[in-house]
């Protein structure tokens, strides 16, 4: 019987666990979870914050998911060294877990620029985790004065969160514009624009440079411009580093992640890493990179675990994907911002495309969003816009684009 | 197992199988009650033009991209039947960005909700395919590539 060893208990472990159960019914999984939680959706806890969801329905999977699946798991406990030689993991408790297939799947940390004054600030708080949200809930109260310092993802989702609950929320990027990883200057733009008409104050292009502590946990920031901020709760969203320290422990090569092929291997023999502590192939780059959203944990781990049971899954078309919402404005991306763009903008919505070489290489939509995966999957199959009429769903996503032979495969067959 | 396929040339463009979902689906007993004079969010979307028009609907795929993408957890496939448990759904429709048919979209609540064949409403078989008057729309087995 095979010993299967997971680090890490978020999405990637989860979709290991369900690779190898896929192939493999009989062998034993461990699973290490430094958090002491179900595995549950990081990506909701701003939601929770919202009053959208709770603790209960938070669980990626169902009580008995563990159980179902025959996996031990050991929770509150850190993995802190490996030994790809003795093939064995050492626990911060000094416990050996010996392994004969081992999935790295540690997920990723806050990074916290080393701002002068930082450390004295009490009420200070990162927002990727359910004990982080937690945290800041038990911390923001109705009157409190919030500063978000990173304007990403998480920062603006941590505003959303919050802003029902706090007195008011100032958010700072030191880019010159909100989502700056996945929209140009025009779409960002357009988000803040929303995010401020729903009551989010911004500073971009300007960030803290000194913080300075006051009696009730909170202080002031004096910021890049001049300006001066106070507030009673910090949250720092800055950005993330990979934990692929276990990884590069091993010998493993490690650039911004564990370095993985398309089929979730690392360099170090039975070694396998999965999810945002994982650099693996991104199509619309044609290079390795961490693809840091939820969708690609799954499927990196769930294809890791297949392969770790002795099946066989590739992974060689991911992309970057990213389907968010602010106060009701939805926002989705895809691809690569490459090639000519094209633009069908109207209404306060914004479609932009992508393409080159007759190919869909990307796309912002802000807005309008009906049945945008037709315009992922031109992506996806790498379709020539040629074979299809993307001047007519470039207004509005529609299957009459396809060819009738083409419309039978996708809806009289199974697929 | 049994899903619904689209014969294209036999659709009219009726849109009553929208309205046939949205009733199968609203737990009511009286079709105007429950339709009358309100925006109908069915789980099937006739799409097309001036030449041809066409049912599109969850195609229960044999590995369904949304169940591996919903950032919830809320979609999952038992029996065959891909499935969204309402109550874990937040809405933030990245199902809707991954599906290559188109077939998704959300209630009149912004949260999702997806064909289930009408296996478990009152109707308990594809009320779209019931109501077809063209037999547009089949709920049928069928093998390979059509």
């Amino acid at each position: 019987m095979k010993n299967y060893l997971i680090v890490g208990n978020g999405i990637a472990a989860a979709g290991c666990v369900e690779g190898i159960r896929s192939v493999d019914p009989d062998g034993a999984i461990t699973v290490v979870s430094e958090e002491k939680h179900h595995v549950y959706s990081r990506p909701l806890i701003s939601y929770y914050l919202e009053g959208k969801t709770d603790l209960e329905r938070m669980k990626y999977r169902g009580d008995s998911f563990y159980e179902e699946n025959g996996c031990r798991v050991i929770f509150g406990v850190r993995a802190i060294a490996a030994d790809p030689v003795l093939k064995q993991v050492t626990l911060e408790d000094g416990t050996a877990l010996p392994y004969d297939a081992l999935c790295v799947a540690a997920g990723s940390r806050p990074f916290v620029p080393p701002f002068e004054g930082l450390e004295e600030i009490k009420n200070r708080f990162s927002f990727m985790t359910l004990d982080d949200a937690l945290a800041l809930e038990a911390a923001v109260k109705k009157n409190s004065r919030v500063l978000i310092v990173g304007a990403g993802l998480i920062g603006l989702k941590c505003a959303e969160g919050l802003r029902d609950r706090a007195g008011s929320i100032v958010v700072c990027d030191l880019a010159d514009r909100v989502l700056s990883s996945i929209l140009d200057p025009d779409c960002a733009a357009v988000v803040q624009k929303h995010l401020e008409n729903n009551g989010i104050e911004f500073m971009v292009g300007d960030t803290a440079v000194k913080f300075t502590a006051d009696s009730r946990g909170g202080g002031a920031a004096l910021m890049k411009s001049g300006r001066t901020v106070d507030f009673d709760v910090l949250v720092t969203a800055v950005g993330v580093r990979a934990n692929s320290g276990l990884v590069k422990d091993m010998g493993g090569s490690v650039n911004r992640g564990a370095v993985v092929n398309t089929r979730m291997e690392t360099n170090v023999p039975s070694v396998y890493a999965a999810g945002d502590c994982a650099e693996g192939y991104d199509a619309s780059l044609g290079a390795n990179r961490v693809l840091a959203i939820l969708p690609n944990a799954y499927m990196q781990g769930h294809a890791a675990g297949v392969n770790m049971a002795g099946g066989s899954a590739e992974l060689a078309n991911s992309f970057p994907i990213n389907s968010v919402g602010f106060f009701g404005l939805h926002i989705m991306t895809a691809g690569a911002y490459d090639g000519e763009m094209t633009e069908e903008s109207r209404d306060g919505s914004v479609r932009r495309f992508f393409v080159k070489d007759g190919l869909l290489r990307g796309f912002i939509l802000i807005g309008s969003t009906e049945r945008a995966g037709i315009y992922t999957s031109l992506i996806r199959e790498k379709t020539p816009l040629a074979s299809v009429d993307f001047g007519l769903i470039k207004n509005s996503a529609s299957n009459v684009a396809f060819s009738p032979d083409e419309r039978r495969k996708k809806f009289g067959g199974v697929v | 197992m049994k899903r619904v396929y689209v014969n294209e040339e036999w659709c009219l463009g009726c849109h009553l199988c929208e309205y046939n979902c949205a009733f199968a689906n609203s737990g009511m007993k009286d079709m105007a009650f429950a339709l009358k004079d309100k925006k109908i969010f069915p789980r099937i979307h006739v799409e097309g033009d001036d030449k041809i028009t066409f049912a599109v609907s969850c195609r229960h795929c044999e590995d369904p991209i949304c169940v591996k993408s919903c950032i919830a957890g809320a979609i999952s496939k038992k029996d065959g039947v891909v499935k969204i448990d309402r109550s874990k759904c937040v809405g933030c429709l990245t199902c809707v960005l991954v599906c290559p048919y188109g077939a998704l979209a959300p209630g009149e609540d912004g949260i999702m909700q997806k064909c289930e064949l009408c296996l478990e409403n009152s109707c308990g078989e594809p009320a779209c395919v019931k109501g077809c008057p063209n037999h547009a729309i089949v709920y049928e087995e069928r093998s390979d590539q059509a």
